[in-house]
Parts: structure tokens; sequence; C-alpha cells
């Protein structure tokens, strides 16, 4: 394992990208034809040309420009609210003496084995009783708070903050909130950034639980994508330009913070 | 809640509170003197110290209960009971709704269908990554470049990859059938055969999850002490053997945490086969539906909520059997709960 990779390594590595893009590619391509030449044969590798008439046709199809509203809003309002309170509580678990801080902190570990959308029909009772089904407040607000970033959190700080500086901090009159946002918070901010994304992540690709609580008329990227495949005959080039042009806005994160997404799963697998 | 973040006050400035802005709260005593607090500021100082920590752990406590812990014995109670999405509650009838489920056939079809779908989507995916992370785990040219590609698929959502393959899948002009009898074989049903549905779906989680958990893999390769290796080399071990003998055993606790987190996303799969067709049921037999699609069929379609909370009351059983059965297997159980990943997942197949 320490020499260098020779021509095998790297025609294996080549192979398994390849394979990796290939459906990506494949989603754009029969996007690109138009409908008629597809009905009988499996479209040429090359693109047709008119992905972009085929995307138009998905837009006017399902409210496309609505969901992706409602998307962006949901999951950017989910990752900063699970970054904020989550580091909240990691710092208290980290760094702060209170009686009953193990008892609680294995209690917090211990429900992230429990699926807690098993609990989706009561959390749907629930909803409709506070007349949140069909609004975005039935996706926001379950997904505030998450053990998984509680935990994430208190495992960054534990190394990240010197004990020394918040008693400094303390001594020079600091008030526990204070302490917070000016020792806690600047040092928090490179585990915050990789909480936020994959938070992000998983709220945008969610799909079980809004295609519960949310209308057709009102639906985030998912469940319009679900929409655009619907009746008996699907219309390829369609659902496929649609399904490409929902993928962009991820792929974009990716292609800006993808650096981070590596580091995040790696010491996720590694701390502890 | 000021927003300036400015730098840490310098450790050992006498001088008191370097901002000209107080506290966030307003205290009493006015901007008492630092160097001889006043009786009254101390004490509110003691209560900030002892009662901030609870404040801040409150809000996950408080949503846990009840986005988590209450609907979870709620749906205990709603199982017990006549349940209907758009009456409400009926009559209890105690076990009856866990009797109707599990005399109906379409229940075990779905518990069969999940475990074979999920059989089929963890075993290769976890082989294939180990390999993929014995190939990155190495001297790469570009090494971040390659780390990052291998991600792509995990930041497609699980409902555009079933878009993507159920098309790829097609049974007349997709794109595997006519590489099939471009090679002279003949087309597989895919939305018809139970089996070649199973691996259609379960084709789309390997795609996905893969090289997310071929990452998972290298971080742990990579904490393996390299001399190991050397020695092994010198004794006379082949690549394979070293990775048989050396990197296996020494990842074994990360095995067995992807493993287990596997088994407890992938048996609540669902969008994968939910949109592999258009109908969203399985299938036309539901060869292909899931437990979680079955739940939800019998909740939102048959709208019987009842049924719907003993199934969900049953898929939680049927995880924790797998969870444990999966520790048992393994015999030494590396230590679990210090492994966080990036999941915070409430649905999506994490196989």
């Amino acid at each position: 394992m320490t020499r260098r990779p020779g021509f095998a390594v790297y025609g294996l590595l080549t192979a398994f990208v390849l394979g990796s893009c290939a459906p990506l590619y494949w989603s754009f391509l029969v996007g690109s034809h138009r409908r008629e030449d597809l009905s009988s044969r499996v479209p040429p590798l090359i693109p047709g040309g008119h992905f972009l008439a085929n995307a138009q046709r998905a837009i006017d199809a399902v409210p496309f420009w609505k969901a992706l509203g409602n998307s962006l809003l949901v999951s950017g309002t989910v990752a900063t609210s699970v970054v904020f309170f989550s580091t909240l509580a990691g710092f208290a678990f980290a760094k702060l003496a209170f009686r009953g801080r193990n008892p609680l902190m294995v209690f917090v570990v211990a429900t992230l084995a429990v699926p807690t959308q098993l609990g989706v029909i009561p959390l749907f009772i629930v909803m409709a009783k506070l007349g949140w089904v069909g609004s975005m407040w039935a996706l926001i607000v379950p997904g505030m708070v998450t053990a998984f970033g509680v935990f994430f959190m208190r495992q960054y700080l534990l190394d990240a903050v010197p004990d020394e500086l918040i008693e400094a901090a303390r001594m020079d009159g600091c008030s526990m909130a204070r302490t917070f946002w000016n020792v806690a918070v600047p040092a928090a901010r490179p585990a915050a950034a990789i909480l936020w994304l994959f938070t992000f992540m998983a709220t945008w690709t969610d799909f079980f639980w809004p295609l519960i609580v949310l209308p057709a008329s009102n639906p985030t990227v998912q469940i319009a994508l679900q929409q655009l495949q619907s009746g008996y005959y699907v219309d390829y080039s369609l659902v496929l330009a649609g399904t490409t042009l929902a993928s962009l806005p991820l792929l974009a994160l990716f292609v800006l913070t993808g650096r981070q997404l590596v580091a995040g799963i790696m010491q996720g697998a590694v701390k502890g | 809640m000021r927003t300036d973040t400015h730098p840490v006050p310098p450790v050992g400035d006498a001088a008191g509170p370097a901002s000209p802005t107080g506290g966030t709260r307003p205290d009493a005593a006015g901007t008492g003197g630092p160097t001889r607090r006043t009786p009254w500021r101390s004490r509110v100082s003691r209560w900030d110290a002892r009662l901030s920590p609870y404040l801040y752990i409150s809000p996950f406590f408080v949503l846990f209960a009840l986005v988590g812990l209450f609907p979870l014995l709620y749906t205990a109670w709603v199982s017990l009971h006549q349940w209907s999405l758009l009456s409400g509650q009926g009559e209890f009838t105690g076990f009856d709704n866990y009797r109707r489920v599990l005399e109906d056939r379409y229940f075990w079809n779905a518990l069969r269908n999940t475990i074979s779908i999920f059989l089929l989507s963890s075993v290769p995916q976890v082989l294939i990554a180990l390999v993929l992370a014995g190939l990155l785990d190495t001297r790469l040219r570009g090494r971040t470049l390659w780390r990052m590609s291998v991600l792509i698929p995990f930041v497609v959502a699980p409902a555009a990859v079933a878009l993507i393959f159920g098309n790829v899948f097609g049974d007349r002009f997709g794109l595997v059938n006519s590489g099939l009898e471009a090679i002279g074989l003949s087309p597989v049903a895919w939305h018809v055969n139970t089996l070649a549905s199973h691996v259609a779906i379960a084709s789309m989680v390997n795609w996905r999850w893969t090289g997310y958990n071929a990452l998972i893999f290298l971080a742990a390769m990579q904490a393996v002490p390299r001399d190991l290796y050397e020695s092994a080399s010198l004794d006379g071990a082949g690549k394979v053997r070293q990775f048989a003998s050396i990197t296996l055993p020494m990842i074994r606790p990360t095995l067995l945490f992807v493993i287990i987190t596997s088994t407890i996303g992938g048996l609540q799969i669902f969008a994968e086969p939910r949109l592999f067709d258009t109908q969203g049921l399985g299938g036309s037999d539901r060869q292909y539906q899931t437990l979680t699609m079955y739940l939800w069929e019998l909740g939102w379609r048959v709208r019987d909520l009842g049924m719907a909370s003993a199934v969900a009351w049953l898929l939680f059983l049927i995880i924790v059997v797998f969870a444990l059965l999966n520790l048992l297997l393994s015999q030494r159980a590396g230590s679990l709960a210090g492994r966080p990943h990036g999941r915070a997942r409430r649905q999506g197949a994490k196989p």
C-alpha cells in the first residue's frame, strides 16, 4: 500500500467514476431527444439538442418554480436551525458541567437508533390537529434539531474549544450566552459547515414525509418529480429533462462544497 | 444575541469586558467593576452557569418528545383501535389490527420483498465499497478529485435516481434490455418479474451509496498503521493477503457500523420502489412492494390508520431484531456509540 499505484488501479477507478456519471448523462441524453424519437428505439449516444424545449415542457407540467422555492426554504431553514440548536446543545454537553450530563447524552445517542418515521401516523394526526398539513411548517418543525447533529457537534467541540478559554471568558465577566457566542461559535465553524451541508442535502432529498403531508399543488422538488411521472404513458423526454433540471441545484452545491462533503464523511467515520 | 463575532477576549486581560457593550442581559449592577464583583452580580452569574446548560439542551429534548417519542408511543395506541384517516378514532379493538396484518398475504409479501431487496443491495455494496476503498487507499495523483468523483451519485436524490433507473430498466426500450439484445440475449421483464425488479431497485441503492460507504471505509483504512503492511511485505504477503489479514480485521468496527446503519435504512426503503413504475404500489401484483410502501398504502390508500400503525410497530420490531442479529453475528461489537455519520435522515434508504 505504499508503492505508487499502477495502471490497474487507475483503470478500475476510472471505470467506477464513469459508472457513477453514466446515469446522469443518460438522464440528460434522453431529456435532449424529442419524444417521438424515443417511441420505438434507444436514442443515439449523442445529445439531441431539444433539452431546453423538453425542460420547458416539464416546468409547465408541474408547479416547478414553486417546488424549487419550497425546497430551498425548507432545506435552508431546517439546516440552519439544526446547526444552531445542535451547536448550543453540543457546547453544553461538551464543555459545561451540569447534573445528569452523561445520562442525558446517552439518551441522545440512544435516540439515534429510533427510526422516527415509524411515528409518521401520529405525526400526521398531530399536524392535522395543528392545521399544518399542506404547509411547509409540517416539513420544517419536525426537523429543527436532530440527535445526530447534537452528537456530531459535541464530538467536535470536545477538542476544538480549550477549557481555559471558557474559564477566561467567564473570569472576564462574560455571561454564558456571550461565552457561547464569542468562544464556542467561532471554534465550531468548520463542523457547522459540514453539518449544515449534510442536513441540507438530507432534507432536500427527503421523499416519504413530504409525499404524505403535501398536496399536489404545493410540492417540494422531489414530489414534483413524482408528479411528472404519472398516468399510463410516460413521456420520458419530459420526465428525464425535468429530473436532470431538478438534480442541478445539488450538483452545483457539490461542485462548490465537494471537498467538505468528503471531509465530513471521512471525519465522521474515524472520530469517537 | 449580538451578531458580530469578535475575537476571543485576550486571556488575562484584567481590564474586564473588553468590548464596550455589556452582556446579553441588562444586569442591575450596570457595568460593575470587573475586578470587584458585587454579590448580586455573582449570584446572577452562578444561576447563569447553573441553568444555561439545561436551557441549551432543552430544544432537542422538547422536539424529540414532540416528534419522536410521543408519536412512537401514540402509534402503539392507534394500533389498538379502529382508526380511519377520515373519521378518526373508533372503538378499542385490542390486537385485532395486528391479527389482520399478520393474516394479510401482502404483509408477508412485503416482508419478503424488503429483505430480498435489502440483501441484494447491501451485500454487493459492502464488497464493492471495500474494494473501492482499497483502491483509494493508495498514493494516487489527484487524491481529492478521485474522492469527490466517487461521491457524485450521493448528491442525486433517490426520487431522481428512481426515475432515471426506471427508464434504464425499461421493459421494452430500456437501455439494459437493448444492450442484452445487442449481444444476443433475450430481454428481461424488469417491471414484471419479481427477482428482476428487486435487482433493478437494489442497483439504484447500490449506485447511490457505494461511493459514500467507500469513503467511510477509506477513513478507517487510513488509520491502520503503515508499518503493519511493511512487515507483512517483508514476510512475503501479497496485496490480497495483506488486505484480508490486516486491513479487514483492523476496520472491523467501522464495517459493523456501516452494516447496522445500512440495516436501519435499508429495511425502510421507500422512494426507489415507489417510483419504479407509475402506479406506485409496487407492481401489478405487488412484486416489489416494500414494508414502508405497504404501510403507506394501508394508511393513505385504504385509509386504515389502525392497521398502518400496527405495521409501523411490526417494522420497528423487525429492525430491532435485524440490528441485534448483526451485533450477534459480529463477535466483537465495536464501540458503536462513538461513530457519527453524515446523516440526519428521516427517510431514505441507507444500505
